[in-house]
């Protein structure tokens, strides 16, 4: 077991969203989260990131085994997308530069500014740096936002290659992709709060 | 972290990272104080050393918001945070960029611009060394600032506001060195001094300016 | 036994609070009367500095507290870092305006009683210009706490602000006292002075000073509860839209 989050409380803004979240996650898979817009998706995945603190519950997880990747990728448009995944790959102690340039196909544009780049090329090198991480958790939020068929199909391929290797994702997302049946989706729905509760640092002043 | 660091300083250079832009502040408002206050070389030589470490103070402060703001705006901040670098030592790597495009030609020209202002002849030298040893620490401490205000609209006044009062001590060393240097009275004490705040806020205020852009992105 | 801490939980601050205030109130008022009074009317005149002398009595204690008052936000600072108890940081935020107003009163009445005696309102003494530091020090503490929209996060950024601001203050402090000296000699006004007032102006002083404490004590738990009630209110009407 790669992930196991039990009993997990998510909040946003003094409000909590979620309550109850358990799941686990095995090497070789992938969790699909979805649930409609302001459900806490986001709020999940940085909670599961280290970004943000859980409300409470537990979050299982070996350490340096999670890498995020949010609707802005971290690019710097005055470096070129060499120099963009480069500096990536020296951050996680990474020299695979090649592998992830030719698996999302960004080789010819290897010494474009990336500032040059359209909205999908973009979100390709963003993906891209996250083979150049090594790590083995993919956390994605909304990772098919602006990518043209053929690159969500891609993507998939990328996703599944992944979990074959032994890796895990979890992925919030509204399209379908087609991880050779290792997906498990999960309707956050379910752990949505009905009743009016609120963060522990707003219950005090009850 | 050699990697981060070369990474800010080509930002910082290439177009619109805005690299000269703290210089030409820096020159600016040099030549703008002996048009307010008069072309008396002798009244002006007096303040000379003082202008000049102001001026290099503010130019640091002007230039403080993009530390953090760039990174913020474009997710770089939340995949740094969740990398496998210590926060603090992202912080010290940023605020070593700040000083190499900031902090460090300042030293190298404040002494030029001096000519400007008739700065006697042996405050060069305290000049350069009080800069030198004084700016890592104005660094470090707008580093703080930068932290504190990290996307706030408006933060950029907001920041004066909270960066300033902590120059204080620094500013006061600095010019101290600088001024003692010219009428050559001791300058040891606030030499040491100078270099003591500038070692502290490189011991401490990474630390600090971790816990708060933590705080801050949560 | 009941530990003081139970009184960090906001509600029972609130009715706590609500006992206390007016007797704080009362016998501060009282306190402030009596000193200022009697300081005024029923002690003799200086013979250095005549009648000016008699401003001490809103002088000193104004000063007495604008560095209490940052010294007990730097307390609070630290309860709320450590032990998460939301009255202390929201305690932290109500010191800092009377903080700055008592900085405030503290040089205006120092130039005020600067002008006749050494004819100037400013001089760059060293105390002089300590204050005038401070006093922008709490203006950077409640510039952030203003900046800020989420409570919970301007009270961990405010008290790191604060830990860090007291450091650098006292910093300032020493640069200061170094900075006025030697080079400027002959420019010292020192009020060191006043400090060996003779018991006549001494009691009266005593009187004045606990009123001002008094009165801060009960101008901030005023702040507490106002911004606990804030507090309160911004959770209600976040429960109203949940539901």
């Amino acid at each position: 077991m790669l992930l196991s989050v039990s009993d997990l409380s998510v909040s946003r803004g003094g409000r909590v969203l979620l309550e109850g979240v358990a799941f686990d996650v095995q090497a070789g898979q992938a969790i699909l989260l979805s649930g409609k817009n302001g459900i806490g998706k986001t709020s999940l995945l940085r909670t599961l990131a280290g970004l943000q603190q859980a409300n409470s519950g537990q979050i299982d997880v070996p350490q340096n085994a999670v890498v995020y990747s949010a609707h802005l990728d971290g690019i710097k448009q005055a470096l070129s997308v060499v120099e963009n995944l480069q500096f990536w790959g020296a951050v996680f102690g990474r020299s695979n530069l090649d592998a992830a340039l030719e698996t999302f196909e960004l080789g010819d544009l290897r010494d474009e500014l990336a500032g040059a780049l359209s909205a999908g090329q973009k979100r390709r090198l963003g993906l891209a740096r996250l083979l150049m991480s090594g790590r083995s958790i993919w956390l994605l939020d909304e990772p098919t936002v602006s990518l043209d068929l053929a690159s969500v199909s891609r993507l998939s391929r990328v996703v599944s290659g992944h979990l074959a290797a032994g890796g895990a994702a979890i992925i919030a997302t509204h399209a379908t992709l087609d991880l050779n049946g290792q997906e498990i989706t999960i309707d956050l729905g379910k752990f949505a709060t009905t009743k009016s509760d609120l963060a522990a640092s707003e219950k005090a002043f009850l | 972290m050699s990697a981060l660091l070369v990474r800010d300083l080509k930002l910082a250079i290439r177009a619109g990272g805005g690299f000269g832009l703290a210089l030409a502040f820096f020159l600016i408002v040099i030549v703008l104080v002996p048009l307010g206050v008069g072309p008396e070389m002798d009244i002006l030589s007096k303040i000379a050393s003082g202008v000049l470490w102001l001026g290099a103070l503010l130019a640091c402060l002007l230039s403080l918001d993009r530390i953090f703001a760039l990174d913020h705006e474009d997710g770089t901040l939340d995949l740094l945070v969740t990398s496998p670098l210590p926060l603090e030592a992202v912080i010290m790597t940023k605020a070593l960029a700040h000083w190499i495009t900031t902090g460090l030609p300042l030293v190298v020209v404040a002494p030029l611009v001096a000519v400007l202002l008739g700065l006697p002849s042996n405050g060069y030298v305290w000049l350069a060394i009080s800069l030198l040893l004084g700016s890592p620490a104005l660094s470090l401490i707008g580093t703080f600032g930068a932290a504190l205000t990290l996307g706030l609209k408006r933060g950029g006044l907001l920041l004066s506001v909270l960066v300033l009062p902590l120059y204080i001590p620094t500013m006061i060393f600095g010019s101290e060195v600088a001024r003692r240097g010219i009428e050559g009275a001791g300058v040891q004490t606030p030499l040491l001094l100078l270099a003591g705040i500038s070692f502290g806020t490189v011991a401490v205020l990474p630390f600090a300016s971790s816990a708060v852009l933590r705080i801050n992105l949560r | 036994m009941m530990s003081l801490w139970e009184y960090a939980n906001p509600v029972k601050f609130l009715r706590l609070s609500s006992k206390v205030m007016p007797w704080a109130w009362g016998v501060g008022v009282s306190c402030l009367v009596i000193g200022l009074v009697w300081g005024f009317f029923f002690t003799p005149d200086d013979y250095r500095m005549g009648s000016t002398v008699k401003i001490i009595y809103l002088h000193v204690p104004s000063a007495l507290m604008a560095i209490n008052a940052w010294f007990m936000m730097l307390v609070a600072s630290l309860i709320w870092l450590i032990r998460r108890h939301h009255v202390s940081a929201l305690a932290a935020k109500a010191a800092a305006p009377v903080g700055i107003a008592m900085t405030l009163i503290a040089l205006i009445t120092g130039a005020i009683w600067g002008q006749p005696m050494w004819g100037t309102w400013w001089v760059w003494d060293p105390r002089l210009t300590s204050f005038l530091i401070l006093f922008l020090f709490y203006l950077g503490y409640l510039a952030l706490w203003a900046g800020i929209g989420n409570p919970d996060t301007a009270a961990d950024l405010t008290s790191i602000l604060c830990i860090v601001g007291s450091v650098f203050a006292v910093l300032s402090r020493y640069a200061v006292n170094f900075w006025s000296q030697g080079l400027h000699q002959g420019a010292s006004l020192s009020l060191d002075k006043e400090e060996n007032v003779a018991d006549v102006f001494y009691q009266p002083l005593l009187f004045s000073i606990a009123g001002f404490v008094l009165l801060f004590f009960a101008l901030v738990l005023l702040g507490t509860r106002s911004e606990i009630q804030l507090r309160r209110a911004r959770a209600l009407s976040l429960r109203g839209h949940t539901k």
